[in-house]
């Protein structure tokens, strides 16, 4: 559960009189790590708002709550949204700071409710799994994580190296295969991605592989004929396996801004995804842009990316995941 | 939902238009749209505050008060802050005269860090520069190979290190080679890494030491959110930047980050990437991306492109033919097919001045399938029928058109009602240069109010469609008018 609920850093927990959470191995770590130097950045503004005991709650107050919220890229009307709440609830009162917090943490809770969920898997035969998104988001990486998930739980994984247009991305793929120890399907550069796709998936079947998992090349929501040739890569799938895929998986970069919004649309509508990867979260981007994209395209978000290594890869969890994006923006 | 930039600033400005005079509270309104535009552009919050302090001090005061309009007064601003904000932008690249020039290109994962070094070495080989590339990106699995395979598409040597250990060492053989060889530039492709992650950043940092390169670009997504700013700042204190490459500029992102790093960074930005080949790498213009931001459009690049990809004669046919009121539905179908050379529909409407809102509108609709289908009802018509629809498509010619184009009747009569309407529009341009014809264009869709694509006829050329009541109204209204002139001209 505390995936993300940080440790504070030792100067603050010890004002606050609250034990440092033990330093744990791994993902945590490197997840602590780094938030707590990007919260170094965040904290000045909203934290001394907040410290003093009981803040008169007025619209110097509401702009700088709304300029803490707005730079986890959540946007100006999720911001607004919360900030409109506050302001109604609480507008002239002197509060303690807690009583803001709980607030909103409660509304983006409930936009990101419902905003979970395991991988869908095949009852039968292999589980198909497409992975989409724009152009340097993660897909291989995520990929090579998804893969090693995978297979660490014993399941036979092959790969479909789908994205033949851009260089060595095949190569790139092929590297992982072979680290991991799973099959993959590869075509040559410029070969249709689709017929990669039929093969990878023919293989699967034919192999009685457990997973088969399809890397397509990166596109821009706007490209219309690159759009459609993610229909087609669906289509000629489940002409093979009627329910497949079983997952459509859009890769968002954490670091994204707004335009995550029109990516999720687009791959929605061209793909039909089913889940959105959030990858490099480990970064000193906060990925707030997961709450309007979670509550107007109803995609759940599957799993995190931490890192660049095959481990760094979480299962979504919203409350721990709410707690880390105002990690050091507003503290309990 | 998605409305780009430029509409969400056209509908706040918008808002201030027939407001009379420009008053510290109706423009707080006006600027309030903008600081929410900008932010769903992407662009930094306190970047953002920045920018509505400078322009309100602009705005405010004697400036105002003789505008005589306060929206074009206030674009003005917005515009002209938007351009200081990120300019003055200098296109070359400083290069050593007799000795190599060191370029290195750093970044974000998957900013596009390769596919930039190839672009850029593909534009100084152009230049008749001798360009060598060095693979130092020793993290990402094949990231050696994609830069040896663009290199080899385009013709530039790569240099591939035999050890895969220590990026400093390879950049510094990489540089030695270089000089050995007697090469004009050469860029390194670095690994990309996180701003926070101190350790890579520390590497950076010793090969920026170890072979002082002459200038450091850093590329930055157009996507990039609030973030962009900490990153810029990191990279910028690892390194001392000298220029920024924003890329995927060719997608829909409103690309707000340049306005972020510009100002947090004080570093231009030199080039954008439009495009995965190699040459979709263009000098980066900020008057026009500010324009484009205020929905005055590209009107330049459109232009520019236009007269690169139209054909000049066909051009000049379809002009006298304009000029002389023969337009036909030929003539259409050769316009339409002119249109599309230049890109996707999407991406020129958008391009258009005024068109931003028929871009959304449209958004939903599959142009290139509409176009599609409106050639198919064109080419089930008789010569005869092209030439003049309205006149001789009746009802059989309406059914057989349809079986012929696999469409339903309705659609030809609704081909044919629109180009009733577009023809005498055409007339009107007839004549015009391009500028002038997109402003014609831009001031047809205003007047339109319904952007849907469908032309009606221009108001002014449906007199016999009135009726008598109308007709009676109208007149009376310009009998009031001339006695209202008469009275005037006395007075």
């Amino acid at each position: 559960m505390a995936l993300f609920r940080f440790g504070k850093s030792a100067s603050e927990s010890s004002s606050e009189g609250e034990q440092p959470v033990a330093a744990k191995p791994g993902v945590f770590d490197r997840l602590r790590a780094g938030l707590s130097k990007t919260a170094q950045v965040l904290n000045t503004d909203v934290r001394d708002l907040l410290k003093q005991e009981g803040r008169h709650v007025d619209t110097p107050f509401l702009e700088e709550l709304r300029g803490a919220l707005v730079r986890t890229d959540m946007g100006p009307s999720a911001a607004e949204a919360i900030v409109k709440d506050v302001g109604e609830r609480l507008r002239s009162r002197v509060v303690d700071p807690e009583v803001v917090v709980e607030s909103i943490r409660r509304t983006l809770s409930e936009k990101l409710a419902g905003t979970t969920g395991d991988l869908v898997q095949s009852s039968s035969g292999p589980t198909v799994i497409l992975v989409t998104g724009v152009n340097g988001s993660g897909k291989t990486t995520s990929i090579a994580k998804l893969t090693r998930r995978f297979t660490e739980a014993g399941l036979r994984v092959v790969l479909g190296a789908g994205d033949t247009f851009r260089a060595a991305a095949v190569e790139q793929l092929s590297m992982w295969a072979g680290r991991l120890g799973a099959d993959i399907v590869r075509g040559d550069p410029g070969s249709d991605p689709a017929s990669i796709a039929h093969r990878a998936v023919a293989q699967a079947v034919e192999g009685s592989f457990d997973i088969c998992i399809i890397d397509t090349a990166g596109r821009l929501q706007n490209q219309s004929n690159l759009m459609q040739e993610l229909g087609k890569i669906r289509r000629v799938i489940s002409k093979q396996i009627p329910d497949a895929p079983h997952e459509v998986l859009l890769v968002i970069d954490a670091t994204a801004g707004q335009n995550a919004l029109s990516q999720a649309e687009g791959f929605k509508e061209a793909a039909g995804c089913t889940g959105i990867v959030l990858a490099k979260l480990d970064g000193s981007a906060r990925g707030g842009v997961i709450v309007p994209v979670a509550e107007r395209f109803e995609l759940p978000v599957k799993f995190v990316g931490l890192g660049e290594s095959a481990d760094d890869l979480a299962t979504f969890d919203p409350e721990s995941f709410v707690d880390a994006m105002l990690e050091g923006v507003l503290r309990p | 939902m998605f409305d780009n930039l430029s509409n969400s600033l056209t509908s706040a400005i918008g808002t201030l238009r027939g407001r009379g005079k420009l008053s510290e509270s109706n423009m707080r309104e006006g600027l309030g749209e903008v600081r929410t535009a900008l932010l769903e552009a992407d662009v930094a919050y306190d970047v953002v505050e920045e920018f509505l302090d400078r322009v309100s001090a602009d705005a405010i005061g004697a400036k105002v008060l003789d505008a005589l309009d306060p929206a074009q007064q206030l674009i003005g601003v917005v515009h002209r802050e938007l351009v200081n904000l990120m300019g003055p932008v200098d296109h070359e690249i400083p290069f050593r005269s007799g000795d190599t020039t060191i370029l290195m290109l750093c970044g974000l994962q998957g900013s596009g860090k390769t596919t930039t070094c190839g672009k850029i070495a593909r534009r100084l080989q152009e230049q008749g520069k001798g360009v060598m590339l060095v693979a130092a990106d020793l993290q990402r699995p094949a990231a050696i190979e994609q830069l040896s395979v663009l290199g080899e598409q385009i013709g530039i040597p790569v240099h591939t290190p035999q050890d895969h250990s220590d990026p400093v060492a390879v950049c510094k053989a990489g540089v030695k080679k270089a000089k050995k060889d007697g090469i004009d530039v050469v860029i390194l492709d670095t690994a990309g890494r996180l701003s926070i992650d101190e350790e890579l950043m520390a590497e950076l940092s010793r090969i920026d030491r170890t072979v002082s390169p002459d200038q450091v670009f850093l590329v930055v997504d157009a996507m990039t959110g609030q973030d962009a700013v900490s990153s810029a700042k990191a990279f910028n204190e690892a390194l001392e930047i000298d220029g920024v490459i924003m890329t995927k500029l060719d997608g829909d992102a409103r690309g707000g980050a340049a306005l972020s790093v510009k100002s947090v960074t004080g570093v231009p930005i030199k080039f954008m990437g439009t495009g995965e080949g190699v040459d979709a790498l263009e000098e980066f213009h900020p008057d026009r991306l500010a324009g484009r931001i205020l929905g005055m459009g590209d009107v330049v690049s459109l232009v520019e492109e236009a007269q690169r990809k139209f054909d000049q004669d066909e051009m000049q046919r379809q002009e006298e033919r304009l000029k002389s009121g023969e337009f036909t539905l030929e003539d259409f179908k050769k316009m339409m097919l002119q249109t599309r050379r230049l890109g996707p529909l999407g991406k020129v409407m958008g391009m258009i001045p005024g068109m931003g809102g028929m871009q959304e509108t449209l958004a939903g609709a599959d142009l290139e399938k509409d176009i599609n289908r409106l050639f198919g009802i064109i080419d089930s018509m008789t010569p005869e029928e092209r030439r003049n629809p309205s006149r001789i498509v009746d009802q059989t010619r309406r059914r057989r058109i349809a079986a012929g184009a696999g469409v339903q009747p309705q659609e030809v009569n609704d081909l044919v009602k629109q180009f009733d309407g577009m023809a005498s529009m055409m007339k009107g341009m007839a004549g015009l240069g391009m500028k002038d014809r997109m402003r014609e264009v831009q001031k047809m869709q205003s007047a339109m109010g319904d952007p849907s694509g469908r032309l009606g006829r221009p108001k002014g050329d449906t007199g016999k469609r009135l009726t008598a009541e109308q007709r009676r109204k109208l007149k009376k209204q310009r009998e009031k008018e001339a006695r209202r002139r008469k009275r005037g001209a006395r007075g």
